[in-house]
């Protein structure tokens, strides 16, 4: 079995990550402890959510431009790795809230904001089984991702800045810079950050084979 | 310009003509506030100011789905082939965004004088909380009305016009909720400056998107 340079660059950062993640040296905080750790599962997760939507927000765009359906496929399978890592990052983010927090899901504003985020793509994974003609299909649910994302980022970047909220750096909370004042969570953190995203684009372009294939073989 | 013109004076003599569904609209929203009343208003503790204004807001928002989620099923197919020979879509949609506006405005009015007349009104600045009622109601407009465009090319169920509007009204409703409950303190207008950008940026984000979105929702 032969891997595309890249591929064998996630397993590497990953094992990386996972090794020094769970048991490397992290900053001795007071109520985090240990749980700090979720700086290289949680936040990850959200970061990598938002780059796979904005994918597919590309792809979508790509489809209205060109009426190519295999920009929709693939940008309807970077939602669905967007919607895989967004539910990661819900439980991540609730356990880690049981032990710093005290509740798994405290009233949170980005919390809230981040579940309607949910609910849009949920919403259009939804639109798209109502459909029985591929072209139709495609445009409609393209110019609803084109909108979903749009509300996506008011939600996400705009609203939680309105009011106070728990999450560190915000609202009067410190942000993990503070404690990481030796830099030793940096050179986790970043790998962390690029390695899930190339797991997310690997399990997406499979998801994209797959689903071309499908396509041929119903097609004849 | 002047075709936008002509088609917002089509729409509105469309519904003169025909007005059961004007009528049916006012009579949905006065028989809500009607059962408001009888839940609320005959035990006068359960009704503190903040559960009033986030109850009508409530009222308006289902009001909103209803009026406007119809107003792309009231064309037929053939009536659509022949907008479509006439105008281009651009002003199709700025017209129904227009009428929309104007008809939500009208529904919210009528709806805050009955709803003030069964539940009291608790409001101090009343000048503000009409702004925001305006305010909001044009948001409502202009995301449904793209919405119920969507919705209507997917066969028109209400079940779907409702679980795509509901993430997309959310932004808009915080933002609403908040503006309109400050006036309701009577507090300065100053303190809502924040909340009144939000909300025409909104709008003009999605009248915006609409605009460069539907011509291609119209081709099919």
């Amino acid at each position: 079995m032969k891997l595309a340079w890249w591929k064998i660059l996630t397993i590497l950062i990953l094992t990386y990550v996972l090794a020094m993640g769970l048991a490397g040296e992290v900053p001795r905080q007071a109520i985090l402890n240990e749980t700090v750790r979720n700086l290289y599962f949680h936040v990850t997760m959200w970061f990598s959510m938002v780059l796979f939507l904005f994918m597919s927000l590309i792809h979508s765009i790509a489809y209205l431009r060109s009426g190519k359906i295999e920009s929709d496929d693939k940008a309807v399978e970077y939602v669905n790795t967007g919607i895989m890592f967004g539910l990661i990052g819900f439980v991540t983010g609730a356990l880690w809230g049981k032990y710093t927090w005290g509740s798994a899901l405290p009233k949170d504003p980005k919390i809230l904001s981040a579940a309607i985020a949910m609910l849009a793509y949920f919403a259009y994974v939804i639109l798209r089984g109502a459909f029985e003609d591929d072209q139709k299909r495609a445009r409609i649910s393209s110019v609803y991702n084109i909108f979903a994302f749009v509300i996506f980022n008011v939600l996400i970047f705009v609203l939680p800045r309105m009011t106070d909220t728990l999450h560190p750096g915000q609202g009067g909370n410190p942000g993990f810079n503070i404690y990481d004042n030796d830099n030793i969570m940096k050179p986790v953190f970043y790998p962390a950050i690029i390695g899930w995203m190339l797991l997310g684009l690997w399990i997406t372009t499979l998801r994209i084979r797959l689903r071309v294939v499908e396509r041929k073989l119903t097609e004849n | 310009m002047n075709e936008i013109r002509v088609l917002l004076r089509k729409e509105i003599q469309l519904e003169w003509r025909q007005r059961y569904a004007l009528n049916g609209m006012v009579l949905y929203i006065v028989s809500t506030v009607f059962i408001c009343y009888l839940h609320f208003n005959l035990n006068q503790n359960l009704l503190n100011p903040i559960v009033w204004n986030t109850l009508f807001w409530v009222i308006l928002m289902f009001t909103a789905v209803n009026a406007i989620g119809k107003s792309f099923a009231q064309d037929s197919e053939g009536r659509i082939l022949y907008y479509y020979t006439l105008a281009s879509p651009v002003s199709i949609i700025a017209s129904k965004i227009i009428y929309n506006s104007l008809l939500m405005i009208l529904l919210t009015l009528t709806g805050f004088a009955v709803y003030q007349m069964a539940m009291g009104n608790p409001v101090e600045d009343q000048a503000m909380y009409v702004l925001a009622l305006v305010l909001g109601s044009i948001g409502f407009a202009s995301v449904l009305t793209m919405i119920s465009a969507i919705a209507s090319k997917a066969g028109n169920n209400g079940m779907l016009m409702a679980v795509l509007s509901f993430p997309m009204v959310v932004p808009l409703l915080l933002m609403a909720v908040k503006f309109s409950k400050n006036a309701m303190d009577g507090l300065d207008p100053s303190v809502s400056y924040d909340e009144i950008a939000i909300l025409l940026s909104i709008d003009a984000l999605v009248i915006a998107l609409s605009l460069i979105l539907f011509p291609y929702l119209w081709k099919s």
